[in-house]
């Protein structure tokens, strides 16, 4: 297959990005998308021209490095996938692809395609994790109910990607902060500090440039994991009961 | 005080519902215009005289104007997350986002413009009045002189369906937005919310459509 590619190319944090154009010849169409782009590379470094930078990792999903937005949507076109699952028989042969990073003010771009996501770990490092101290029984010796259990295992899907940021019109967070207080809230170990947590996430949210909701449900639809806005719901309510504490 | 993202949508969702309630009482109010002359003259000197109604238009006011002080405040913060030299250069359109939901600032604008225009032609004419100590105009007369021209006719149009689409969203939204919601009740929130709009929508263009044709009964 053959396409044109329109790519960012930004050198730096600081300086003026831009679009540049790639032609790209002979990709079979099992080629995974991020295999397209290492041959992109290859070919660019042959020509003894810088190669873009993109980031990836697991390549299979479940690390949520991987970013991208191609063809105007958050890991392309195609529904619940991450980039790396991306293959180019998705495309049609002759294609023009255009390329850009995740674009929010909270996630300033690094270089070319490389944004900077750290904003997401701060939000976590805010409340993202059980303080309750103590002897903790084993944790297999706790009923929990099976439908807690598979809400819990449903928001904990979210592998941190930031999609949800780059599709949303706000830049908002609120399907990863609520994915990561629903995770936790559906537990009994994590029940306890469930008000307090959201109420902290969602303050760091605000503090670090994040928008707020606006309910499209856009986020939900361009989620690799298939997050459900319910949890921003239960995200709201927890925060007004932390409130309520005050 | 800086107000955190979530206490101002709160804040725009509990107001945004007191409106809501506001909009359909507003409304079987104003049907009586289309039944009987009588009828609405009787519902006007209800308004005008009852002390829990007067009681009521201050709080009424207060709930437009912080409904729209906080939803400016809250479209100023989310422009800035998301500025306009951060915008896509290829945007699709996202399955499942409905146009109203992207638009409800740009809706409340007009929305809050039609009111102004609305104050105008009717609150003006009549309370203003009473309470500068002039005679008041009636209620009837202004509905029938107004909808005698088609502009005004079509200017409350766009303002009802503006209203229409910010509702459309705003129904459900601000249940989700206090927590009340969950995978089961969405759909039917919306579901609701659909229903709500076109009652708002059906209800409100009646008035003006009966007046211009002539086919209120009085
Ligand atoms: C009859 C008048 C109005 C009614 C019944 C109404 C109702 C609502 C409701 C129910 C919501 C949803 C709240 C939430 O999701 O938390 C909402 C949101 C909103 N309203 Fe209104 N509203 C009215 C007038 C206005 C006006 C005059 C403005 C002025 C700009 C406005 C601007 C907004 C904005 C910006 C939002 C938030 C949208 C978002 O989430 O992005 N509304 N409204
Ligand atoms: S909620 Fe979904 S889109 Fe957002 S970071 Fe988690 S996995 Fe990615
Ligand atoms: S590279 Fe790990 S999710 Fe795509």
């Amino acid at each position: 297959m053959k396409f044109t590619l329109k790519v960012w190319r930004q050198k730096n944090a600081k300086s003026k990005g831009r679009f540049e154009t790639y032609k790209i010849d002979n990709i079979s169409p099992d080629t995974s998308f991020l295999e397209m782009l290492d041959i992109l590379n290859n070919n660019l470094v042959h020509e003894g021209k810088e190669p873009v930078a993109f980031d990836h990792d697991c390549r299979e999903g479940i690390c949520g490095m991987c970013s991208l937005y191609i063809n105007g949507r958050a890991h392309g076109p195609d529904d619940e996938i991450t980039t790396c699952q991306l293959h180019m028989r998705k495309f049609k042969d002759g294609d023009t692809i255009t390329i850009e990073p995740w674009r929010s003010a909270a996630f300033p771009v690094v270089k070319d395609l490389v944004v900077n996501r750290r904003a997401f770990d701060q939000i976590l490092q805010a409340g993202g994790f059980i303080s309750i101290s103590g002897i903790v029984p084993d944790a297999n010796a706790i009923p929990i109910r099976k439908e807690d259990a598979d809400e819990s295992m449903d928001a904990s899907a979210c592998i941190g990607c930031g999609a949800c940021v780059a599709t949303c019109k706000n830049g908002s967070a609120m399907l990863f902060v609520a994915a990561r207080v629903s995770a936790l809230e559906r537990l009994p170990q994590g029940k306890i500090e469930a008000a307090k947590r959201a109420k902290s996430m969602v303050q760091k949210m605000d503090e670090l440039g994040f928008g707020a909701c606006s309910n499209t449900q856009a986020c939900e639809a361009e989620c690799p994991k298939g997050i459900s806005i319910a949890h921003i719901a239960r995200l709201n309510r927890l925060f007004i009961q932390a409130k309520l504490q005050d | 005080m800086i107000l955190s993202s979530l206490t101002k949508k709160i804040i725009i969702s509990l107001s945004g519902l007191f409106l809501l309630v506001f909009l359909a009482l507003h409304l079987v109010l104003n049907l009586t215009a289309i039944c009987s002359r009588e009828w609405y003259e009787a519902v006007c000197e209800f308004m005008d005289t009852n002390i829990a109604i007067k009681l009521m238009v201050p709080v009424l006011v207060l709930g437009f104007v912080i409904h729209l002080a906080f939803a400016t405040a809250f479209e100023f913060k989310n422009w800035a997350a998301r500025p306009r030299e951060l915008k896509y250069a290829v945007a699709t359109h996202t399955k499942g986002v409905s146009w109203s939901a992207k638009n409800m600032f740009v809706l409340g604008i007009v929305v809050i413009l039609g009111i102004v225009l609305h104050l105008f032609n009717f609150w003006s004419k009549m309370q203003l009045q009473g309470f500068l100590g002039n005679e008041e105009e009636n209620a009837y007369d202004l509905v029938v002189n107004l909808f005698s021209c088609k502009c005004f006719v079509l200017i409350y149009a766009i303002w009802i369906i503006a209203i229409f689409f910010h509702v459309q969203h705003g129904f459900w939204s601000a249940f989700q937005s206090i927590g009340l919601n969950n995978s089961k009740w969405l759909p039917r929130l919306q579901f609701l919310s659909k229903v709500y709009a076109w009652i708002i929508l059906i209800g409100y263009l009646s008035i003006p459509i009966c007046f211009t044709l002539g086919l209120q009964c009085s």
